[in-house]
Parts: C-alpha cells; sequence; structure tokens
C-alpha cells in the first residue's frame, strides 16, 4: 500500500512518507549492495590501523612506557595529549545528543545517532592512553575503591582519581544513552529483517520493544532524564580533565580558566570532527535529504561560537600571564611565542583561531568542500592546542637546569595512528550495521 | 494432523490498524469514552497525548530516578569518608582528613552514574523488558507498528469487552482493519 504523507519535521527535505525514510535508513543496514567498494576501502585502512594500535600496545606491555618519548622533564606527552584529543571529539556527541534533545531542536535527530557513536568510539581511544600509561595496565583495578589486603584505598583528593570517576562514568552513561536510543530502531529493523538469524539477533537486541504507548511513555521519560543527566556530566568530564593540569602547580597550568575554556574546545573540536567524518558519508551514502545543508549551517554556526570562545581563552592566557608578573608565567608566554615550539603555538592560531573565522560568511557555511577543510583544520587545531598547553608547559618551568625537549618516538606516532585507524574502522562498521539516523 | 490443537489457543482481545496518528487518537479517546479500560495502542514513535488517551499514567520512573541519585550521591560521599578519614587517614600537605571540596567531583560522578542506572533498568524493569516474544507481535500486520502503522489494542478481559459489538465499535472509529488477536498457548 503506498503511504504517502508529508511530514511536519521541516528539516527533513522533499516529500517523504514514514515508509520511505524507514527503508531510506534500515535499507543501508540490513542490505550490503548500498556499501560499495568505498566502504572496503575504509574498513581496510581502518583494520590495518587497528592492527597497528595491537602492535603498538603488544610491544609498550612487553618493553614498558621507556618506547614513548615522554620522559623529564616532559613527562606527559602525547598519550595525554591523544588523550584529551580523543576525550573532547567524544563530547561533541553527548552534546548533540543531550542538550539539542533538551532544548527541543527537532534537527538533532538526523545526526545525534552519528555523534553518539563517535563518542563512544572516540572515549575508548582516550581511554587507552591513561590505562596503558600507568606502566603496569594489568593493575588498573587499583584505581578503584575495593577492600583489598593491602589495606589501602585510592586517594580521592587527586585529580586523577577523578578523572577514574569521570571517565569510567562518562563511558558508561555513553553507552546506555546510545543503547537505549537505539532500541526502538532495532525493533523497526528486527520487523523489516527477511533472514531468519538477522532477525532472531535483532529480535535479542531489541529487548522485544512493540512500541507500546506505555512503553513510549517510560521510555521518553527515561530518555529526557538521561539527557539531562549527560549534560551536567559532559561539563563535569571535561572540567575534571582540566583540572588535572589547573590543580598543579606548572606554569601555563594553574589558570582559572582552565575549565569552561576546557568544555568549549572539547564542544568546538568535536563538532569539527562530527563534521569531518559526517560530510564524506553524507555523499556517499545519498542523505542529502535527511542530512540538510540546515544542519550543516547549524553545526558551523556552533563551531563558529565555540571557536571565538577557545580563542578567547588563548587571549586570555597571554592577558594573566602578562598581568601576573609571576617570573615563570612571563616566561611561559614568552616561550610559547618565541621559543623551540613557537611554530605549533602559531599553528595553533592559524587553525584555531583565523582559519574559522571564514565561518562568519553564510557562503562558506553552505558549501561541504569549504566546511570540510575548515573543519579539517580544526581537528588538527585541537591537537596542537593541548601540544601547545601540555608539553611546551612542561619542557621549561621553573629549574632551568632540568629543561629539555620533547621528541616523540615512532611508538608514539604509532599508537596515535592506530587509534586513529581503529575509531575509522569502527565507525564503518556502525556504518554497515546499525541505522545510523534516528528511524 | 496437527499438534498444536484448536483447543490451545488464545484469544486476548482486539487489534485495530490506523494510518495516521490523528486517526488513532481520536480512537483512542472514543474508545476510552466507550468505558474500555483495558486498553493499549502501539505506535512507531511517541505519539504525544495518546497516553493521556487511553488513560496511562505513571510517574514511579521519576522518583526511582531521584533515589538512585540519592544513593549515588550518599554513597560516593559516603564512601570517601569511609575511606579518607576512617579506614585510611592519610595525611596530605597538612590538609584535613575530610577535605569535603575535594570529595564534590566524585560524589558528583557516582550520583549521576546510579541515577542513569536508575533511569535506563527502570524503565526496562517497569516496561518488563527485555522479553523478545509477546503475544501481541502475533497480530495481524503488526511488523508495521515500528514502521508506518498505528495500532489499538483491547483487551479480552475488559468488563464491556463483547468480540462483535467491539469489532464493530473500532471500525466505526475509522480503523483500516480491525482482527481478532490469537496465539497457541506455546507462542510462536
Amino acid at each position: 500500500m503506498a503511504t504517502k504523507y508529508q511530514l511536519e519535521d521541516k528539516f527533513i527535505e522533499g516529500q517523504q512518507s514514514y515508509d520511505k525514510i524507514t527503508q531510506d535508513v534500515t535499507e543501508l543496514s540490513l542490505q550490503n549492495k548500498n556499501h560499495g567498494n568505498r566502504w572496503f576501502m575504509f574498513i581496510g585502512m581502518g583494520f590495518l590501523g587497528a592492527n597497528l594500535l595491537i602492535i603498538s600496545i603488544a610491544y609498550l606491555l612487553y618493553q614498558g612506557i621507556g618506547i614513548w618519548g615522554n620522559n623529564q622533564p616532559v613527562n606527559w606527552g602525547f598519550d595525554i595529549i591523544n588523550f584529551v584529543w580523543w576525550i573532547g571529539i567524544g563530547h561533541a556527541g553527548t552534546l548533540i545528543s543531550a542538550i539539542l534533545l533538551l532544548v527541543r531542536q527537532k534537527w538533532r535527530n538526523s545526526i545525534n545517532r552519528f555523534a553518539e557513536s563517535m563518542t563512544l568510539f572516540a572515549v575508548m581511544c582516550a581511554g587507552l592512553y591513561p590505562l596503558l600509561h600507568t606502566g603496569r595496565p594489568w593493575v588498573d583495578y587499583w584505581m578503584f575503591p575495593y577492600p583489598n589486603i593491602l589495606g589501602m584505598w585510592p586517594q580521592f583528593r587527586s585529580p586523577l582519581i577523578w578523572d577514574v570517576f569521570a571517565i569510567s562514568t562518562y563511558f558508561t552513561v555513553s553507552l546506555l544513552f546510545w543503547f537505549i536510543g537505539l532500541i526502538p530502531d532495532l525493533a523497526t529493523m528486527r520487523d523489516r529483517a527477511t533472514k531468519k538469524g538477522v532477525k532472531r539477533l535483532l529480535g535479542i537486541l531489541a529487548l522485544g520493544w512493540n512500541g507500546s504507548v506505555k512503553h513510549w511513555h517510560r521510555y521518553e521519560v527515561a530518555y529526557v532524564i538521561l539527557a539531562g543527566l549527560s549534560t551536567p556530566l559532559v561539563l563535569s568530564v571535561h572540567s575534571i580533565i582540566s583540572l588535572d593540569f589547573a590543580v598543579s602547580i606548572v606554569p601555563g597550568w594553574n589558570v582559572t580558566i582552565f575549565p569552561p575554556y576546557f568544555v568549549a574546545g572539547a564542544v568546538f573540536a568535536g563538532f569539527a570532527m562530527v563534521l569531518t567524518f559526517m560530510l564524506p558519508i553524507r555523499s556517499w551514502y545519498n542523505m542529502k535529504h535527511l542530512i540538510t545543508m540546515k544542519h550543516l549551517d547549524w553545526m558551523a554556526k556552533i563551531m563558529l561560537a565555540t571557536g571565538l570562545i577557545v580563542f578567547y581563552g588563548y587571549i586570555m592566557e597571554i592577558f594573566y600571564a602578562s598581568y601576573s608578573g609571576n617570573l615563570y608565567e612571563l616566561f611561559l608566554k614568552d616561550n610559547r611565542l618565541t621559543g623551540p615550539y613557537a611554530w605549533a603555538y602559531y599553528s595553533l592560531i592559524l587553525c584555531n583561531g583565523l582559519v574559522p573565522q571564514v565561518l562568519w560568511s553564510p557562503k562558506i557555511r553552505q558549501s561541504v568542500p569549504a566546511l570540510f577543510i575548515v573543519s579539517t583544520f580544526i581537528s588538527i587545531g585541537m591537537w596542537l592546542e593541548r601540544f601547545v598547553i601540555i608539553p611546551v608547559s612542561l619542557h621549561r618551568d621553573y629549574l632551568p637546569s632540568s629543561w629539555g625537549m620533547y621528541t616523540p618516538t615512532i611508538w608514539d606516532f604509532g599508537m596515535f595512528l592506530g587509534t586513529i585507524g581503529f575509531f575509522v574502522m569502527m565507525m564503518f562498521l556502525f556504518l554497515r550495521f546499525i541505522p545510523i539516523i534516528n528511524i | 494432523m496437527s499438534i498444536v490443537s484448536s483447543s490451545s489457543t488464545k484469544m486476548y482481545g482486539l487489534v485495530a490498524e490506523y494510518a495516521e496518528p490523528s486517526d488513532i487518537m481520536k480512537a483512542a479517546k472514543a474508545i476510552r469514552h466507550a468505558g474500555f479500560t483495558k486498553m493499549n495502542a502501539y505506535t512507531p514513535f511517541p505519539v504525544h497525548g495518546l497516553d493521556e488517551a487511553i488513560g496511562f499514567k505513571d510517574h514511579r520512573l521519576k522518583w526511582l530516578v531521584f533515589a538512585c541519585g540519592l544513593t549515588g550521591m550518599l554513597g560516593g560521599m559516603g564512601l570517601q569518608y569511609y575511606t579518607s578519614v576512617i579506614d585510611y587517614p592519610w595525611n596530605v600537605g597538612g590538609k584535613p582528613l575530610f577535605s569535603w571540596p575535594a570529595f564534590i567531583p566524585v560524589t558528583f560522578e557516582c550520583t549521576i552514574l546510579l541515577s542513569a542506572f536508575g533511569a535506563v533498568f527502570g524503565m526496562l524493569a517497569m516496561n518488563k523488558l527485555p522479553k523478545p516474544w509477546q503475544p501481541i507481535f502475533s497480530a495481524k500486520n503488526f511488523e508495521r507498528a515500528t514502521n508506518d502503522r498505528f495500532f489499538l489494542y483491547i483487551d479480552q478481559s475488559d468488563k464491556i469487552f463483547d468480540v462483535k459489538t467491539t469489532k464493530d465499535l473500532l471500525l466505526s472509529t475509522g480503523a483500516l482493519e480491525v482482527s481478532e488477536l490469537v496465539t497457541t498457548q506455546e507462542g510462536y
């Protein structure tokens, strides 16, 4: 029976029926023919990257963290840079889902699943770093408070133990949020699947969802509450990460602006990463009517706004240092601007401060290639920001006799490329097997 | 001869199928107005107001989440108090043993974690999920309940239920089709 209704959702273009949308979205997961060589190319690249990650971790476990470039005085290097970078990327996913749901922005429906999945995989990549950086990851469970024969407990006054709680809670809540968002869609796929095995598997995963209003009622309550919990959770997670720095006395770290500045940076980086991934996928899978120019325009505006907050953070950092009259803070500022890592600072200002300003122009916000380029710049810029904050502050702090330089080793790069590969692999697996847009 | 004899089948109730959210809304109101109480509606997406239309109210979940959050908050702070003050007092830079501002982040995370567990697992438990198969899945055309059709169900245990008159009533509300929900006792 032909069903043709004009949907109320003004963010979805064209004459769409409920059935048409269901079909468009589920077909990607239920049928193979929509995924061509490109899918295999990317999953292949991701798979190679994931192998590189496994090799890097295996050698790290065998040899110890001496294979990384961090040592005194720069004892936080790629591990913490990448940890903060990945977790920042993850934050956009939660914010897109949660905040946009709370403020009843209908346009969220087209991007939230994608963004939430990105969160999950990004947090997995992020979590690896501190876990491995402990040096003896097989005893990482020591970080959790449990009664033990040593009679010791974790030190709850340390921001690093706050991190343990923040990241593990964040991952768990993101997983629950993602999964309960998925339940009704899994049910739709269950009812459309034709192969018996697939149907049975989806039947188990959908938990027996039947669309009853009673179910929907409680579901919506739970979903809104989760969104309400996730929003402060995201803010707390990145604030706590920034406290890892701000609570210390290292010049350039001990500033009160860190929590809001880190949170804005996370949203900025996350939206850029969503766009970098989504733009190609949108055109390859013909999703232009579901992820419309309006969505892209909104996302670009959010990037512009958070980018300005981040840029304000950079200006404040210079102001703080100059106004403090503190010798070490003043030196840090000069060292950033003219020291051996000045190239990183100026590239950062270019990528995060100057390039995003083109988003003021509606023409750029409406151009897919331009958005892709700008968001790639921002992803690189946000990585550089963490580089400027971490090694550049550490390599020359109080005692000139203990100054040094930081040079990442091949294993640092191996691990970084490896996590990117793992992320790409997971995203393309997600694209193949799970409805990427809320049905 | 079939193993399942006709005597082991069970009639659960009547299922009416609608094409539009507004249709089922009108129908639900009419059915409720006629005095039916044991009914349910199945829709591909939440239709707002339909829960009230079938006379469904449940505020327990919110309170459950609140209780879980409170447990998380007290538990988180209690854990830190017990470990840092009572069981393993450790002087760090002369700070007081109960340095509560430093305990806020973990307390906060515990509150969020337990509230989230309350929301998700509470929702599933109250909805009696997971339960991969339910009688309603045997209803005619029901695979479209997650796609583009809206179903109204009246249970046969309702006081004023009568197969024939109820069927007529459902048809008069603009249902595309009304069918009996019949399954074998064995399910499937």
